[in-house]
């Protein structure tokens, strides 16, 4: 069997508008099968039911013809983690999903997340802030799918899913956003708390509930019952533009201040990354914002964007393990990590 | 127990790894879990929110939380009990909102402040959402007359509604007819 390589997906590679705050975008719309228990609680059988059914809709579909078939069962962990380090993916499918399988299109903007939580999740991942094109993305998928299958939807509460979180539009939007600045003027969790208030949630790079490392913020919306779809995606949107002007504010507010410091702490980050020896994921990720303010500010030229996206997923463990093509032990990661940065800024700066 | 890495904060992750059959354990508290990379997993959002709605079925539904577990209210398709739900946070079917309806509706009024979903609407299901829109309008319309005593646009309101409730009946009917002739073929 083919095993998955390591590539970059349009997202990272792609640009997008305020590229230089809003790393990507991204949509997903949960979706369930009338008359099939929802997958926690099916039975192997009735899960490879679910599977065949999405296979049969999408198949030979003028939407889905260039996409790719992929079961989760043909994948290593390694393969399926690099998927979940690359959004593509959730940790559910890669982890506990019976009959799990992804639909994915060669451009990796829209997936199909097939015996999620959910019988489906709809996926569409864009670069900078595109959360409306997201959305018509998934929506167009969504439109060929509900066509050809019965989906739970209830006259009153909307799309049935197995998280109450998730009934109503079972819309979730999210930005994965870069906040240096708000975080080193100690401003971000004023801004980030405020959030909450505002039926949004945060979380980290890692997760809800676990600290923003490298800089990187990701905020959803938490409601989806009783807002529209383009309420909810149109609220996200205005609320992220609030977050970019306050970053903004703060980088020249840094800037008039602290040019010397921060051009001296992304060449640094620079150095380090092209000479090190030894790296640990934190310290890669803190080495890759700095690196990125300084590109955002002018201050260093000599890298892009797609360069930095590349970096940013390319030192996360499961795709270094991927590159590597086999398990790793945490130091041998740490080993490995220096030698794939180098890599990608030997093609960058060939 | 006490993190092995730092020795100073609880430990709350637990390893076991069983590598060719020797197995060897690791306790480490979150931040050392972290470092160590041992948690390479987690990408993805962990969801505690299951763990939420038990508080909020405790505090808002039940008594305690002895009282909740002991729900016995099946859902007719899945045989999911209130109190698994309860317990595990996950719906299992789609019948499991009509089935536990009185008790999930404070549930998801406390979730997501709306209760009502007004979004996207499958287009086989959008006539009839229309419909029951159209008429959740003219009833609050109704109401509104009514308390402005504009009793002559208020009979209108209410012939109106009458008119559609009756269509909807019939529609009803017809669509059970329709699905106990199927059922009759099948057997």
């Amino acid at each position: 069997m083919k095993q998955l390589e390591f590539n970059l997906s349009r997202w990272m590679v792609g640009s997008g508008p305020e590229n230089d705050i809003v790393i990507s975008s991204r949509v997903r719309a949960a979706r369930n099968l009338q008359n099939h228990p929802f997958p926690c609680l099916a039975s192997g059988d009735e899960t490879e039911q679910v599977l065949n059914k999405i296979k049969s809709a999408t198949e030979g579909k003028a939407g889905f013809s260039d996409f790719q078939y992929l079961l989760m069962d043909q994948f290593s962990e390694i393969e399926r983690q690099a998927l979940v380090e690359k959004h593509l993916i959730s940790l559910f499918l890669a982890r506990d999903a019976k009959h799990g399988a992804l639909l994915l299109r060669p451009d990796e903007d829209v997936s199909l997340m097939i015996n999620e939580e959910d019988h489906l999740r709809i996926q569409a991942i864009l670069p900078g802030l595109q959360l409306e094109e997201a959305w018509s993305e998934a929506g167009k998928l969504d439109d060929i799918l509900e066509s050809e299958l019965e989906y739970a939807f209830d006259e009153k509460y909307g799309y049935l899913t197995a998280c109450p979180t998730n009934i109503g539009t079972g819309l979730r939007a999210s930005v994965m956003m870069h906040l240096p600045a708000l975080v080193m003027t100690s401003q971000i969790n004023r801004y980030l708390g405020a959030l909450s208030q505002v039926g949004l949630m945060v979380r980290g790079l890692y997760g809800e509930g676990t600290e923003i490392i490298g800089n990187l913020a990701q905020v959803s919306n938490q409601v989806t019952l009783g807002q529209s779809e383009e309420e909810i995606v149109t609220n996200l949107s205005s609320v992220v533009c609030q977050v970019i002007e306050q970053e903004q504010n703060a980088r020249q507010a840094l800037l008039d201040k602290k040019r010397d410091e921060l051009s001296d702490k992304a060449w640094r980050a620079l150095g380090l990354l092209k000479h090190a020896r030894i790296m640990g994921f934190q310290e890669a990720i803190q080495h890759i914002s700095d690196l990125r303010l300084g590109h955002d500010l002018g201050l260093i030229k000599e890298v892009d964007q797609r360069l930095l996206n590349e970096l940013l997923v390319l030192v996360r463990p499961g795709c270094l393990q991927l590159m590597a093509r086999k398990k790793l032990s945490n130091r041998e990661k740490n080993l490995e990590r220096p030698v794939r940065v180098r890599e990608a800024l030997d093609r960058h700066f060939a | 127990m006490l993190c092995q890495e730092c020795r100073r904060h609880e430990a709350t992750i637990h390893i076991v790894k069983n590598v060719n059959g020797k197995q060897s354990e690791l306790n480490l508290c979150e931040s050392c879990a972290r470092k160590k990379d041992e948690l390479d997993f987690s990408f993805e959002p962990q969801f505690s929110l299951h763990k939420l709605f038990s508080s909020m079925l405790n505090q808002g539904l039940y008594g305690n939380r002895e009282e909740m577990l002991a729900d016995e209210k099946k859902c007719p398709s899945c045989s999911l009990t209130f109190a698994q739900f309860g317990q595990v946070g996950r719906l299992g079917c789609s019948d499991c909102v009509p089935a536990f309806e009185d008790k999930l509706k404070p549930l998801l009024k406390r979730i997501h402040g709306g209760s009502v979903h007004t979004g996207k609407v499958p287009e086989k299901a959008r006539e009839r959402v229309n419909i029951l829109r159209e008429l959740d309008q003219l009833k609050d319309e109704l109401q509104e007359k009514v308390q402005n005593e504009e009793f002559e646009k208020a009979a209108q309101l209410r012939d109106r509604i009458r008119e559609i409730e009756q269509d909807i009946n019939r529609k009803n009917a017809e669509t059970e007819d329709v699905d106990h002739n199927q059922e009759g073929e099948e057997h």
